[in-house]
């Protein structure tokens, strides 16, 4: 306790100390204000992002509101000129579409999350490239791909054929949810089922997707939510149509193209029709997005 | 934490007996991934050989040269090319700093109570079908644009030329204003998350040693979660590359070289749309391959988003392993 | 603010384990501080001196408050919306939980090293040395380049990173990393240095160097020690202040006094029970 012996004024660092204190009390009102001016432009940006966001949610309910009558829901869609109509034609055909396209993609998209998970192989690494490309590949081409496979094989626009393409939409984010779902499994608990002599197969089935059924019912329902939004992949593929078609290999109309038609029409009563179906979309979309977070989070408590 | 326990041994029994050997499960499992990447590589090659004819009839320079105009055999994809690019890069200009300056605010600004509904509700709206967009921007914005927004902005930057020719509401302008909304979401989620997991401690190290908020946040935060904000802004731009619809709708979709932000323009996927019903022969070719050009710029800007985040994450990593 | 000429009897006063304060003026006061969380009180009523060149301890089980203590005194609870200090601390003249005393200010001269070793990991080893002076507006390069290396050599860490000043903080070794954080705040040539147990994520033998520097760094700041490990508290504080978990788990003071005489003769029958590891 001795080396507090020195002279103060040519200490060193007491000497700094002064200097970048000094430095500390002059930046002081010239730091603040940037930082305040900073702060300021991120709220205003906030408040930037926000008003058209809550305006496009505005708009789509109070305009597509009044369009909600018992016609809209029973009602085909009319042509140009014709008063009145719905969009009856077109939920059954979105339904249709969604039902096709989650039924076939859903197991395939489990199975390959399962190789995705479970092997190291040139297999999934060869699957797991494709899934990264397929990220990147815009949802027109995708339609283009529907058109090539569907539309121009069986010489004919098909509801089908906008399911194989919305199903493909579908898949990388189903794999992808499955993967992650199926890696988040315990060990243990898999190779407690391994040490009692199952086979793969039983723990895939019993074990790993059963205990990883809220994050792959998540993923499912988010892939669903997102395909029934997609409209280009649809405008290549069911090509639309004004009257009821419940059958799947005929042309088909969906909620997303009857918007994108009557949009740039010049009659108030279709104009009103792709309102309403951008609400009644737009619930959809959301119901099926909070409904999976929320049903995660109802399934993750049943298991504790 | 999930605890599922073990099955008693009669259900373990019956899930043996109906359960296919190792061999011919991991034989399906092998199955099911080949013919995921063969529907893909299908996907891919049918594109190919469809453009085939365009290629081979115009030669590779089509892909490059100005004019579309079917009825004189002639389909250059430049208008559609730079009108893709430049709605992007509209949308990407606005969407960098005000997604960024809005994913610190839901981070690190807001308050407590209301930080967790308000970044669920960004979320959500990631999820708006953008033909939604679509038409709120074609009933919505257009009239108001046409109207205030571009004789103001013409008024204020028309020196810049950027801003010559009629106010028409429907062009370039709209549509990359459009893509930035669209995007937003996307964007804002993304850094948000990024930005919200950078460890308290560096944002306390920083505080301890003086700096001001935004220093903390400009130094500290924001070069922590760089990686993750460049994954966010590549995504968001595959978004904007690749979006049809709702700019198919405010665009305008003429099959010009825009010569000013208030232009009507059209973009690679607009141009597939519109054309698509109608067109046959050469032009049907060529249209296939714009999809292949516009495939391949999706493809490439997610490939080098990837990239860039990966070789970001394995120095991380790596640092991290060495610590 | 360190008077630079303390007297032969402080170091005595110190060795001899009695509870004569040093003849120094303090350096910082605490005077009935207490700290509470929307209401519920996490740590009440401490009162004790800290004085310049000294090693002062904050000792006691988990729980009883010592960090909340610790962030009390460079106003880190002020981010924690629920969080209210009362009572005074005096830095010198200033009192640090005043409205008019600027919390960037008080913490240039009230530096911090945390638990867990916190370099900035997009920074290099310089800028990490450096980034408390550019976060206070110095730009001189040579002031810069004179802090970093007195802060580097005082934190032992010069001679084993001066070839590589541009590499990432990230690449060196957890005792490293912790040194190069003491570098950091060292940098600032703050009055008061905050430790809140800066060797519990760290190995032995990483432990016992930075064990050493700390006593090594008493000649340069005043040091306040949060720590757990009795064993440290006697190898490296001059001075201890015992705190407890009352019944309503409210942290309180127990005792403070010279290290020695806490620990051979303490006053109180819970500090005896407690450095004789009867509890926490």
């Amino acid at each position: 306790m001795t080396t507090l012996n020195f002279d103060a004024s040519t200490d060193p660092i007491l000497e700094r100390r002064r200097a970048i204190q000094n430095a500390a009390a002059t930046s002081l009102g010239r730091r603040k204000i940037s930082s305040r001016i900073a702060i300021g432009i991120c709220w205003a940006f906030l408040a930037i992002a926000i008003v058209p966001l809550v305006a496009v949610i505005a708009y789509v309910v109070v305009k597509g509101l009044p369009a909600w009558n018992t016609d809209f829901f029973t009602q085909s869609t009319v042509p140009e000129g014709i008063p009145g109509g719905g969009v009856w034609n077109a939920i059954v055909g979105t339904a249709e579409i969604g039902f096709f396209a989650t039924a076939v993609t859903v197991p395939i998209g489990l199975l390959c999350g399962l190789t995705l998970a479970e092997s190291d192989g040139n297999i999934a690494a060869a699957v797991r490239f494709t899934a990264d490309v397929m990220t990147g590949m815009p949802s027109i081409t995708i339609g283009i791909f529907g058109y090539i496979a569907i539309v121009k094989t069986t010489g004919k626009y098909s509801g089908l054929a906008g399911a194989f393409a919305i199903g493909f939409i579908m898949l990388p984010v189903i794999m992808r949810a499955g993967e992650t779902a199926i890696r988040g499994v315990p060990r243990d608990l898999s190779e407690a089922a391994l040490a009692l002599g199952a086979r793969r197969a039983t723990i895939a089935h019993r074990v790993l997707v059963p205990a990883a059924l809220p994050g792959i019912t998540t993923g499912v329902l988010l892939a669903v939510a997102r395909g029934l939004g997609e409209t280009a992949p649809l405008l290549l593929t069911i090509f639309g149509n004004q009257y009821l078609q419940w059958n799947p290999t005929k042309p088909m109309e969906a909620l997303p193209l009857v918007i994108y038609n009557n949009s740039s029409q010049p009659y108030a009563n279709l104009l009103q029709i792709a309102w309403g179906a951008a609400l009644l979309l737009m619930v959809v979309v959301l119901v099926l997005s909070v409904g999976s977070r929320v049903l995660a989070v109802v399934l993750q408590r049943e298991r504790r | 934490m999930t605890t599922l326990e073990t099955p008693p041994p009669g259900r373990a029994k019956r899930g043996n007996r109906f359960a296919l050997p190792n061999g011919a499960y991991r034989g399906l499992l092998a199955a099911m991934g080949a013919i995921f990447v063969g529907l893909v590589a299908w996907f891919i090659i049918s594109m190919i050989v469809q453009a085939r004819p365009a290629f081979s009839t115009l030669g590779f320079s089509w892909i490059i040269q100005k004019t579309w105009d079917p009825t004189h055999n002639k389909y250059g994809l430049l208008p559609f090319i730079l009108g893709t690019v430049e709605t992007t890069a509209i949308a990407m200009v606005l969407a960098l700093p005000i997604g960024l300056g809005t994913a610190l605010a839901l981070a690190y600004l807001v308050p407590h109570r209301v930080r967790q509904g308000l970044s669920s509700a960004v979320e959500l709206l990631a999820a708006v079908p953008s033909v939604v967009y679509g038409l709120w921007g074609l009933i919505v914005l257009a009239p108001l644009f046409r109207e205030d927004v571009e004789p103001f902005l013409t008024s204020i930057l028309g020196w810049t030329g950027l801003f010559n020719g009629p106010n028409e509401g429907v062009g370039l302008l709209l549509a990359g204003i459009i893509l930035f909304v669209m995007v937003l979401p996307t964007m804002v989620a993304i850094s948000r998350d990024v930005l919200a997991v950078v460890p308290s401690e560096q944002v306390e190290g920083a505080m301890a040693l003086g700096a001001t908020r935004w220093q903390v946040l400009r130094k500290v935060v924001v070069p922590g979660a760089r990686t993750g904000i460049l994954g966010a802004f590549t995504l968001a731009t595959g978004r904007a590359l690749g979006e049809t619809v709702a700019v198919a709708l405010v665009i305008g979709n003429s099959p010009y070289i825009a010569h000013s932000v208030k232009s009507t323009a059209s973009t690679l996927p607009a141009l597939i749309v519109n054309n698509f019903g109608e067109a046959t022969g050469t032009e049907l070719s060529a249209l296939f391959g714009a999809g292949l050009v516009l495939l391949l710029i999706g493809v490439t800007v997610n490939a080098v988003a990837r990239v860039l985040v990966r070789s970001a994450a394995r120095s991380g990593a790596a640092s991290m392993a060495v610590a | 603010m360190i008077d630079p000429t303390p007297t032969p009897e402080v170091a005595e006063g110190l060795g001899s384990g009695t509870d004569e304060p040093p003849a120094d003026e303090p350096v910082m006061r605490l005077q009935d501080v207490a700290v509470a969380f929307s209401g519920r009180t996490a740590v009440r009523s401490v009162s004790f001196d800290v004085y310049p060149g000294e090693i002062t301890a904050l000792i006691g089980p988990s729980g009883s408050g010592k960090t909340t203590l610790l962030r009390a005194l460079n106003r880190l609870h002020d981010t924690e919306r629920s969080a209210s200090v009362t009572g005074t601390i005096l830095l010198g003249d200033t009192d640090v939980n005043a409205d008019s005393t600027d919390p960037t200010l008080l913490r240039t001269r009230v530096g911090m090293v945390f638990q867990r070793p916190n370099p900035f990991p997009t920074m290099s080893i310089y800028e990490n040395a450096v980034a408390g002076l550019r976060f206070n507006g110095v730009r001189k390069k040579a002031l810069l380049d004179e802090a970093a290396e007195s802060a580097l050599i005082a934190a032992a860490l010069w001679d084993s990173v001066r070839d590589r000043l541009k590499a990432h903080a990230s690449t060196l070794s957890g005792g490293e990393q912790q040194r190069l954080c003491i570098a950091r705040a060292l940098a600032v040539e703050p009055e008061v240095l905050l430790m809140d147990e800066p060797t519990s994520a760290l190995d032995p033998i990483a432990t016992k160097r930075i064990e050493e520097l700390i006593g090594e760094l008493k000649h340069r700041v005043t040091i306040i020690i949060v720590t757990h490990n009795m064993q440290q508290a006697m190898r490296v504080s001059d001075r201890c202040a015992f705190l407890l978990m009352g019944e309503d788990k409210a942290g309180e003071l127990i005792e403070v006094g010279p290290t020695a005489r806490l620990f051979s003769e303490p006053s109180d029958p819970r500090t005896l029970d407690y450095v004789n590891g009867r509890f926490g």
